[in-house]
């Protein structure tokens, strides 16, 4: 179902630039390979790393420290991890996928992407040096709380 | 901006490290092993169908949206179209979020409000396209679709407030900041 919406986006989109401009159709399906090749790497290792994980490490362990038992702690946690640590989207997403479907609760998953694409620790000192410190620290700080904010809620609504 | 699509060698390492591990289970823990080769061979084949999708369309965008486009563009409109144009600039990208830094500085420096430079960021960083569109096949509809809902709610709230603290403090250092910042 969700694959079905995803390619007719995709068809969508690939029918209007072909129509309007072959060889930029050309050029975008290079840039998308290149973008591909340089990604792929990751994307194996973290194929693997989920592989090892729910392959040794039992569901019931996953729920017991990200799950609904673990409470608002799990999710503290893993909004600090997100928040210290730069992982690409499209490498951590299917990560926190199987999380999920092990046992880990809506809201600390939900928390994990929040805090990992909207707070960047690692990317700070470029986000300073082109837009102040006082801009960085506020963004960061208020993205951070929110972040819980929007864990919490959908904690509540997606049981 | 470096523009290199070589590959790391430092993650080349690591796949190798993991390729290792990946042959050294299958005698030292032979009865999990077996596991580990489902889980990540199911894996493989889930990541292979969204694969063509997102890559295609991320080559799309970066063809007929350009970063100097949403440069020229942004900064220019203010009020709701303005929101509205921060917002759809920062979904339609592909880039991690650092690239959007000195677009945003510039678009600063051209006189774009710091909520909608705020926003940009914040779309661009939580609820980029390519990345939702993981985000469905990966977590579901009513996941993605919810935290999408949230997550712009958040965005434009904290640029909201992120403008106010900030010409607030520029209010009780020097005047004529603001009137750089208001431009």
């Amino acid at each position: 179902m969700e694959l079905i919406l995803i390619y007719s986006f995709l068809i969508i989109g690939l029918a209007i630039s072909i129509y309007k401009d072959r060889d930029k159709t050309k050029k975008a399906f290079f840039i998308g390979g290149k973008i591909l090749v340089k990604m792929l790497p990751s994307l194996l290792i973290i194929v693997g790393l989920v592989g090892l994980l729910l392959g040794f490490v039992p569901p019931d362990t996953i729920g017991f420290y990200l799950g609904k038992d673990a409470g608002f702690i799990g999710t503290i946690l893993a909004a600090t991890v997100g928040a210290i640590t730069f992982i690409p989207s499209i490498v951590s997403i299917p990560l926190a996928g199987s999380l999920l479907r092990s046992g880990a609760a809506v809201m600390t998953i939900a928390t994990f992407i929040t805090t990992l694409t909207m707070v960047g620790t690692v990317t700070a000192p470029l986000e300073i040096r082109e837009l102040g410190v006082k801009f960085t620290l506020l963004r960061n700080l208020l993205s951070f709380t929110f972040a819980l904010l929007i864990g919490l809620v959908m904690g509540v609504i997606l049981i | 901006m470096k523009k290199d699509a070589k590959v790391s060698p430092k993650e080349l390492v690591i796949l190798g490290i993991m390729a290792a591990v990946f042959i050294f289970i299958n005698f030292w823990f032979p009865s999990q092993a077996n596991n580990v080769y489902s889980v990540s061979l199911d894996y493989l084949q889930e990541m292979a169908l969204i694969i063509p999708p997102v890559f295609i369309l991320m080559g799309l965008f970066d063809v007929w949206v350009p970063k100097s486009f949403i440069q020229k563009y942004m900064g220019k409109e203010a009020g709701f179209k303005g929101i509205l144009l921060a917002f759809v600039f920062g979904t339609i990208p592909t880039g991690p979020v650092y690239i959007a830094f000195p677009i945003a500085a510039a678009m600063l420096k051209k006189g774009a409000r710091l909520m909608n430079i705020t926003i940009f960021l914040g779309t661009w960083a939580a609820a980029k396209l390519p990345q939702l569109m993981i985000e469905l096949k990966f977590l579901g509809a009513s996941f993605t679709t919810l935290r999408f809902v949230l997550t712009v709610l958040s965005v434009i709230i904290i640029g909201f407030l992120v403008e106010l603290i900030m010409l607030k403090k520029q209010e009780q250092a020097t005047t004529s900041n603001i009137s750089e910042i208001n431009k």
